[in-house]
């Protein structure tokens, strides 16, 4: 009779069964989906070889002087379009960011800024980089324009995001000075995301280099064009000197990135 | 509100009247409060959390919106200004705030100078190139708070009381014709409190600056203040010198009278 004297409590977790029953019906519908691709193990191996294959068709490395010359002139458009696309796009989101942010601004600003923004952020940098190469034509400009659409897209999000999330007792001590508006914003508003601003815009750069290497192949300009012949001519060796060569190229952005960081913690 | 002898605006700090704030329609938290502050010295506003001695002190530089009445400044109603004539207003008036509301991650000397933003162009301001007038000003604020080998630290650096020096330091710096200061010692230690509060009256006194005080710490508002009000419900209480403050005023700004014991 114990269990009649201590009252019976209720479980302390409660089964959450909508959310079991979604899990069940993701991994039903995966496996499903699978079978549906012809997604087998057997095509996996196959697969496999081929890869070895195409592996060992790359090795050695391509490093005949003019095709290296080819190449070097091609990461370095790849890298104008980058360091370009991002000051742009950088200049560009730090008013368009700050437009947006709901807690500074009125919604009759922040809302075509939002728009805006949203915008920029609907398409992938390649499709966009598709409409620049049929608007300006073929060549860097299209990336570039590309690329700066996309910087704002990210950067002037989460800088908006930034500052809508800053202490507005700070500012509020600021405008108590009877500090003019642009005052306010470099003195209560600016110090508090700054360093967040520069996160962002560092990691934007870093996915412009990449993205750089890619819109190439829509004939918007830098290395991905070069690469992109190679892959058709089946120069395999080739495509692994420019594939080492860009890996290089992430690696140096990524250590800069660090370094600019550090200067702004 | 027949007063019978109006204030004259020029012999005052400051001249409230009919000062009116509802943040929800037809709930004031302000109701019809009319004050003059005296020209010299500190007037200690105090009250229960929650009776509006925020919310009053906010409406004098308008970072709070008054629904009604007047505030008479040198003998010019706050209360209707806007754009550059409240900027002209506010940067008259300096202001010291319960959590210091420093600018964390600049230095003390930029949070220091911060007080001229005001009346420095903000391509100047931004370039850090204030008047040498200034930064010598900046310099002797530092020395008399005692944060001089700070300068150069960012803010978020400092301790509680080290803040409020700067956060003091600040608002004397733009040369302000009134100070307000809404619980400046609330997030403080007793004995950083009084500190504070030392250097917060040393200075206004040496600079002939009237101070208008937000505390709930009635020992401490008697111990500093020339001039209390009292509030409660949105309503002045007690308008008087603090030795004419009783148990029976204390009871009721606060309610009840246990806490008296």
């Amino acid at each position: 009779m114990t269990s009649n004297t201590i009252q019976a409590r209720p479980p302390a977790f409660l089964p959450n069964w909508p959310a079991r029953l979604a899990w069940l019906a993701l991994a039903a519908y995966a496996f499903y989906a699978a079978s549906i691709l012809d997604v087998t193990w057997d095509r996996f191996v196959l697969g496999l070889e081929h890869g070895v294959k195409f592996i060992g068709r790359m090795l050695p490395p391509e490093v005949e002087a003019s095709k290296m010359a080819l190449m070097l002139r091609g990461l370095y458009e790849t890298l104008e379009i980058a360091v370009i696309s991002s000051a742009l796009g950088i200049a560009l989101s730090l008013p368009i960011g700050l437009f947006a942010a709901r807690n500074l601004m009125p919604a009759w600003i922040t809302w075509p800024m939002r728009f805006l923004i949203a915008l920029c952020r609907s398409f992938h940098q390649v499709i966009i980089a598709i409409l620049f190469v049929k608007a300006v034509g073929f060549g860097a400009l299209a990336g570039i324009l590309a690329l700066t659409v996309a910087s704002i897209g990210f950067i002037a999000k989460l800088f908006a995001e930034a500052i809508e999330e800053i202490s507005l007792k700070q500012v509020e001590a600021i405008r108590a000075t009877g500090a003019p508006f642009m005052n306010v914003i470099s003195y209560g508003v600016m110090p508090q995301v700054l360093s967040r601003f520069i996160g962002f815009a560092t990691y934007q750069f870093d996915s412009n280099l990449r993205n750089s290497t890619m819109v190439g192949i829509v004939g918007a300009g830098g290395i991905g064009g070069t690469m992109f012949a190679a892959f058709q001519k089946f120069d395999y060796d080739y495509l692994l000197t420019i594939l080492l060569a860009i890996i290089a190229m992430i690696m140096v952005s990524e250590a800069l990135q660090n370094w600019i960081k550090k200067l702004y913690q | 509100m027949a007063e019978t002898a109006q204030p004259a605006a020029d012999t005052h700090a400051l001249v409230i009247r009919g000062l009116r704030k509802e943040y929800r329609r037809g709930v004031p938290v302000l109701r019809d409060i009319s004050i003059a502050f005296p020209s010299r010295g500190i007037t200690a506003v105090i009250g229960p959390s929650g009776t509006g001695k925020s919310t009053l002190i906010r409406c004098i530089n308008r970072l709070v919106e008054p629904t009604a009445g007047q505030i008479l400044f040198r003998g010019v109603d706050l209360a209707p200004l806007r754009g550059k004539a409240l900027r002209e207003a506010r940067r008259r008036i300096g202001m010291v705030f319960q959590e210091y509301n420093l600018v964390e991650r600049l230095t003390v000397m930029e949070n220091v100078l911060s007080g001229r933003l005001g009346y420095v162009p903000p391509l100047k301001a931004w370039l850090r190139k204030y008047p040498q007038k200034d930064i010598n000003a900046a310099w002797e604020l530092l020395d008399s708070v005692g944060l001089t080998a700070f300068a150069n630290q960012r803010a978020d650096a400092l301790s509680g009381g080290q803040r409020q020096r700067v956060g003091i330091a600040r608002a004397v710096m733009q040369d302000p014709e009134l100070l307000l200061a809404d619980e400046p010692t609330s997030s403080l230690d007793p004995k950083t409190s009084v500190e504070i509060m030392e250097l917060l009256v040393a200075l206004a006194e040496s600079r002939r600056i009237p101070v208008i005080l937000n505390i709930h710490n009635v020992p401490l508002a008697k111990r500093f203040a020339t001039h209390v009000i009292g509030m409660a419900g949105g309503s002045v209480v007690y308008d008087g010198p603090p030795d004419g403050l009783t148990d029976d005023h204390l009871k009721t700004i606060y309610g009840g009278e246990d806490w008296l014991e």
